[in-house]
């Protein structure tokens, strides 16, 4: 095998911040390496300075064996390396086609020759195997389809190096298992491939060669024969991770949430959740298996009065909640852990302190009269930051300069130091790290083992059976099944999930 | 048999043009236009001509606006580009008594406050609100201190006839009696328009005003870009000065470009930031300024004189308060672009 790419003592430092600290590793043609580590340790750092994106402190990149200028992009590019970025790098408005094209266009005198464009899309979409309408705009496709229209432009320049962040953190489990094909694909045509990750199963499935990072170091290379998740685990975090949970027995109480016969209609005016009814006891974490898309999320939203209610009531400790009023409930014991945490659970260009306080800045003590307290706001961010290990240079820091799993400890922290009957989380680790999973996992048995009712969705069926008391599974907008967690088959599970069994 | 399919062919093109709604505003245009010639020749074509030339400035104003904000700079100092580019037209072309030193002084003038706008936003990440109000603050400070009364120019740029087109009625002499800048401006519309939407170029640039770091890790230069496009629109705003001050009106005066600058931001929204619809949006602001000033000057309505010189203002706050968060335009206009957060 030919060495394709050799990244020799690479380092950078944002500030007092050394995101890669002398880094070496090679990726040879058609073999698949991934680049394994939690948030914040260095991994897209270090491939945006292969890519020319960021200027690397010193260290030297080869692709072939030649030397590239740091921060030269379009040599990058030249030189047969493409990535597929977490943030797709697409524009929304325009077509399939003209993504694509951009930057390299095919012309026809002094015009860019679309017609020929879509016909090289068709091509290629052909030879790997990746459908997608070359004429279709970005923003009408979905996410799935969107990283295949991301995967195309990066083999549309001859790829020959083929660097993936984090691609499947948007991707539902289905769309995750194609991607896995897609890049297995493309080793065997030769590209090699990095892929930066921190989702140990898909580092088991997937890569050749393991290089681990930690605090912007490699501290280790190995291959997925050599170990296991666990090991992964242990070298990517530095210590020894509980994967299984561990928890005690559930001691469940009178019924804290209820939700009777709800039927809620999605963005599109379909009906997306038919006729649900459940029952959340205190002291219990009751967890919904499914497939994305199945209704979850207008459940949830419904339920926290997010969503109009079509059909049905929910009541909490007995008492019906408001309609559309998410304060209100709320104020009735509810705290939520949103699903899309960017959109609902933060005000990024607010403060850590602020957030902490975003459903009770009117409230005493943060607030007397029309005035906030900023002491008592101050003190309520101190103590949180500490008891949440929420990593940050000072709670007066904005949200958006926070990690993804420190965002979410944020969002935790300011929706259980309060009151609460009923938690709802919503994929409360989706996109965070495994030390941060580890403490969330924590979190949410803590509030249950202290009396409140958990409802736990998330799309990582391993997260709701080893967190869960009981399970339902959801499917096409009804629960199918409600089953105890206690020897609960996967399989039996996943084909409930697909609506097979029945 | 071809010829018959090929006649086939045309029909159903032609029927099918003809369902489009684009092409009713078309036909309806051209009926009226057709009638009103009927009726009353004489205003008709004085209307029509004058909707050229009180548009044809906002419609090249508003093509500063399009370049620079297609590649996410919002340019709010197209204002200080025609006052600073009509003074220095008219005051070189008044000094040397030649036309042509006066046209290049103020496209190089123009070029200059749109160095100046890159220089601010580009390099230096200030905000664009900002940088576009300096150069307008500047502009409007510098022309007035250097002002002098008593000067005046050789000429102004003569009308061209073009032989043929010109005697054709109605059409001649709306179209193909006007000055140099005037064909050069209709030109240089239409080129804009083509290279926007079928060039290399215009990919580019529209991708840099909706998602730069799409166009940066396809390896496209931003900060080069926009430097290209916002100085480029500078020279354009600048061309547009020396239509103001050498061919249309021959004069120049302190706040000589009386808002045209900011009334062109509303008729690029108006246009949807492409080229052709800011033209017709303009020749649309052109045509209510005309008709009020002939319904005047024929006696029909008895409209006071400064109401006239309002409906240009009146009608972009009109068009702004319909358009309103129904149009959208580049995402990424006004934000400055950070490479290393790529």
């Amino acid at each position: 095998m030919t060495t394709l790419l050799q990244v020799k003592n690479v380092t950078k430092s944002f500030g007092s911040v050394i995101a890669n600290n002398d880094i070496s590793f090679e990726v040879a043609a058609g073999e698949i390496v991934a680049l394994l580590g939690e948030n914040g340790a260095g991994k897209s750092t270090l491939v945006k300075s292969v890519f020319g994106l960021v200027r690397p402190d010193q260290g030297e990149i080869f692709i072939d064996g030649n030397q590239m200028a740091p921060g030269d992009t379009a040599a990058v590019i030249a030189s047969g390396v493409g990535m597929v970025h977490q943030h797709f790098k697409l524009v929304p408005v325009m077509s399939v086609t003209e993504n694509i094209i951009l930057g390299d266009e095919p012309k026809n005198g002094l015009f860019v020759n679309i017609k020929k464009a879509e016909q090289k899309v068709r091509e290629l979409s052909e030879k790997f195997g990746l459908e997608v309408d070359p004429t279709a705009n970005i923003e009408d496709l979905p996410v799935g389809t969107q990283q295949r229209v991301e995967i195309l432009k990066a083999l549309s320049k001859d790829v020959r190096l083929l660097i993936f962040d984090e691609p499947t953190a948007v991707l539902t489990p289905q769309e995750t298992d194609e991607l896995i094909l897609v890049i297995k694909n493309l080793a065997r045509l030769g590209v090699g491939v990095i892929v930066i990750t921190h989702k140990l199963r898909e580092v088991m499935a997937l890569a050749d060669r393991v290089v681990v990072l930690r605090d912007g170091k490699v501290v280790g290379t190995t291959t997925p024969k050599e170990t296991n998740e666990a090991g992964l685990a242990q070298l990517m975090v530095g210590r020894s991770v509980v994967l299984e949970v561990e928890k005690g027995v559930a001691k469940p109480g009178k019924p804290v949430l209820t939700v009777k016969g709800l039927e809620v209609f999605d963005d599109r005016n379909l009906l997306a959740v038919k006729g649900v009814n459940l029952e959340v006891r205190s002291g219990e974490i009751f967890g919904i298996a499914g497939v994305e898309g199945n209704g979850q999320r207008e459940l949830v939203e419904a339920i926290c009065g997010m969503r109009l209610r079509a059909k049905g009531e929910v009541l909490v400790s007995g008492a019906a909640t408001k309609d559309m009023h998410p304060h209100a409930v709320h104020e009735a014991g509810v705290s939520h852990i949103p699903e899309d945490r960017e959109k609902h659970g933060l005000v990024s260009s607010y403060s850590i302190s602020d957030n902490l306080i975003l459903n009770q800045f009117d409230q005493a003590p943060f607030a007397r009269g029309w005035f906030r307290n900023m002491i008592e706001i101050r003190k309520n961010a101190d103590l949180l930051v500490k008891k949440f290990d929420i990593r940050t240079t000072s709670p007066a820091a904005l949200a958006s300069s926070l990690s993804g799993g420190n965002k979410q400890k944020v969002v935790i922290a300011r929706e259980l130091s309060q009151d609460l009957q009923v938690l709802i989380a919503a994929q409360p680790t989706r996109g965070v790290d495994v030390g941060s999973i580890e403490f969330i996992h924590k979190q949410l048995i803590a509030a249950r083992d202290n009396g409140a009712g958990v409802l736990l969705v998330s799309a990582e069926l391993d997260e709701i059976i080893s967190l869960s008391d009981r399970i339902a599974v959801m499917s096409a907008g009804k629960i199918v099944a409600i089953i105890d967690s206690k020897g609960a088959d996967r399989d039996y599970i996943g084909r409930l999930m697909a609506g097979l069994d029945k | 048999m071809l010829r018959l399919q090929a006649v086939g062919e045309v029909i159903k093109m032609m029927t099918s043009a003809l369902r489009s709604r684009k092409s009713l505003y078309f036909y309806v245009v051209v009926i009226a236009i057709a009638f009103a010639y009927s009726v009353n020749s004489v205003s008709t074509v004085a209307v029509a001509a004058s909707s050229i030339t009180f548009g044809l400035p906002l419609a090249m104003a508003a093509m500063v606006g399009i370049m620079c904000e297609r590649t996410g700079v919002v340019n709010i100092g197209i204002e200080g580009t025609l006052l600073t580019s009509a003074f220095f037209g008219f005051f070189v072309a008044a000094l040397s008594q030649n036309l042509i030193w006066g046209l290049l002084a103020a496209i190089a003038s123009g070029a200059v406050t749109g160095l100046l706008l890159a220089l601010l936003t580009v390099s230096w990440k200030m905000d664009q609100i900002i940088a576009g109000t300096i150069v307008n603050i500047l502009a409007t400070g510098l022309t007035s201190f250097f002002y002098k009364q008593g000067y005046s120019l050789p000429a102004i740029f003569p009308r061209w006839s073009i032989p043929g087109l010109s005697d054709i009625p109605f059409l001649g002499r709306v179209f193909f009696q006007s000055g140099p800048i005037t064909y050069f401006g209709l030109i240089l519309i239409f080129v804009l328009y083509v290279a926007m939407y079928h060039t290399a170029w215009g990919l580019r640039t529209r991708a840099i005003g909706e998602y730069p770091s799409s166009a940066e890790t396809s390896g496209i230069s931003v900060k080069k870009f926009k430097y290209i496009n916002v100085v480029i629109a500078g020279a354009f705003g600048g061309l547009t000065g020396a239509y103001l001050a050498l061919e249309l009106v021959g004069s120049f005066d302190r706040g000589f470009s009386a808002g045209k600058g900011f009334t062109a931001l509303a008729i690029m929204i108006f246009g949807r930031w492409n080229p052709i619809g800011a033209l017709l949006a303009a020749i649309f602001f052109g045509f209510a300024q005309a008709l009020a000033n002939q319904l005047m000057i024929d006696g029909l309505v008895a409209i006071p004189g400064p109401f006239i010189n309002m409906l240009p203002y009146v009608l972009t706050i009109v068009v702004l308060a319909f358009s309103a968060g129904k149009v959208r335009g580049p995402a990424a206009a006004g934000q400055p672009y950070e490479r290393e957060q790529a």
